[in-house]
């Protein structure tokens, strides 16, 4: 089955988006390789010259970095790092993440559109991390996106698809790929997101904080594939009251 | 006295490939920005600090 996700043009297969942040840089390459990742992001800081260990080293080749600006409180700083992350000479993707906030890490949705329409601009393939709201959704399409990364609850909780109902709106109504970024704790809701039409699912906490982080990652990639699956089949009706027989309703053993 | 990642240091007069490289940088790894315009590393060499300079050297770490 020919079932690409397509960004900006470039396509993959794996519809799962892997973070690498609060884990070992050695488990970096059995994540990847276990998640079938294609994608996996990263963030920019200051460099640390006692660090002769750079992350780039542990990311097995061909695999899409995905930089996110972390640390932007504002378009202006988004951009900046944005900057920084093509100078770091790997790609032109950016995951956008502007928060003003820091103790629920929300993302702030007008500087994330402004930012959007600068780093379109600039020929970024720009991937907005973003609160579940139509109109903005519709300014980020409108001002060049090329996905829009909805949170299913706040960075870092583990708490599922708090905001499922609004990101379902998403799915129905923006004609760009829908991933669900942040709060996806578990398989089963990551395989929810995917089954109401998520073009992909990304992860990192979930992984990070896991028991056996390969391991969650193989589950997550299951989860993922089984939810794309169930979507593309088309999931079945629920009845609004009474019951519907599986089996025949003749040729019982009685009379 | 220039301002590298927020330390005021003495490194006016060095380029920026000696300033890098003394200090243990990985030059491949990293990206530079001065006083707020990123310096693409083909002029690392002959980008020399002044007094006053700020300086950001910036790499990949992990990260969601």
């Amino acid at each position: 089955m020919n079932d690409k996700l397509i960004i900006g043009g470039h396509e993959f297969n794996s519809r799962f988006i892997l973070g690498s942040g609060k884990y070992s840089l050695k488990l970096i390459q059995a994540a990847v390789k276990d998640a079938g990742a294609e994608i996996i992001t990263l963030a920019v800081r200051r460099a640390n010259t006692k660090d002769q260990e750079n992350i780039l080293d542990f990311i097995p080749e061909g695999v899409t970095l995905l930089p996110n600006t972390s640390g932007a409180r504002n378009a202006e700083e988004a951009v900046r790092i944005a900057c920084l992350a093509r100078e770091l000479g790997c790609g032109n993707f950016v995951k956008i993440e502007i928060m003003r906030d820091s103790k629920y890490l929300l993302p702030d949705n007008q500087e994330t559109v402004k930012a959007t329409e600068i780093l379109a601009d600039k020929g970024f393939v720009v991937m907005p991390y973003m609160y579940p709201d139509l109109n903005t959704a519709r300014d980020l399409a409108n001002a060049g996106a090329a996905a829009v990364m909805p949170l299913a609850s706040p960075i870092g909780s583990n708490k599922g698809l708090a905001t499922k109902d609004f990101i379902q709106i998403l799915i129905d109504e923006i004609d760009l790929p829908i991933i669900v970024d942040a709060g996806i704790g578990k398989p089963s809701q990551a395989c929810e997101a995917m089954e109401m039409g998520a073009a992909a699912i990304m992860a990192n906490t979930a992984l990070a904080t896991a028991g056996n982080l390969p391991l969650m990652a193989a589950a997550f990639k299951q989860a993922i594939e089984a939810g794309r699956k169930a979507y593309l089949a088309g999931i079945g009706r629920v009845l609004t009251r009474g019951a519907a027989a599986s089996d025949p309703l003749t040729g019982f053993l009685r009379d | 006295m220039v301002k590298i990642n927020g330390k005021l240091l003495e490194a006016e007069g060095k380029t920026l490939t000696e300033y890098l490289e003394g200090a243990g940088y990985q030059i491949p790894r990293v990206a530079v920005e001065k006083n707020g315009e990123i310096v693409p590393k083909a002029e690392y060499s002959h980008t020399v600090l002044k007094n006053g300079d700020s300086v950001e050297v910036v790499s990949f770490v992990g990260g969601g």
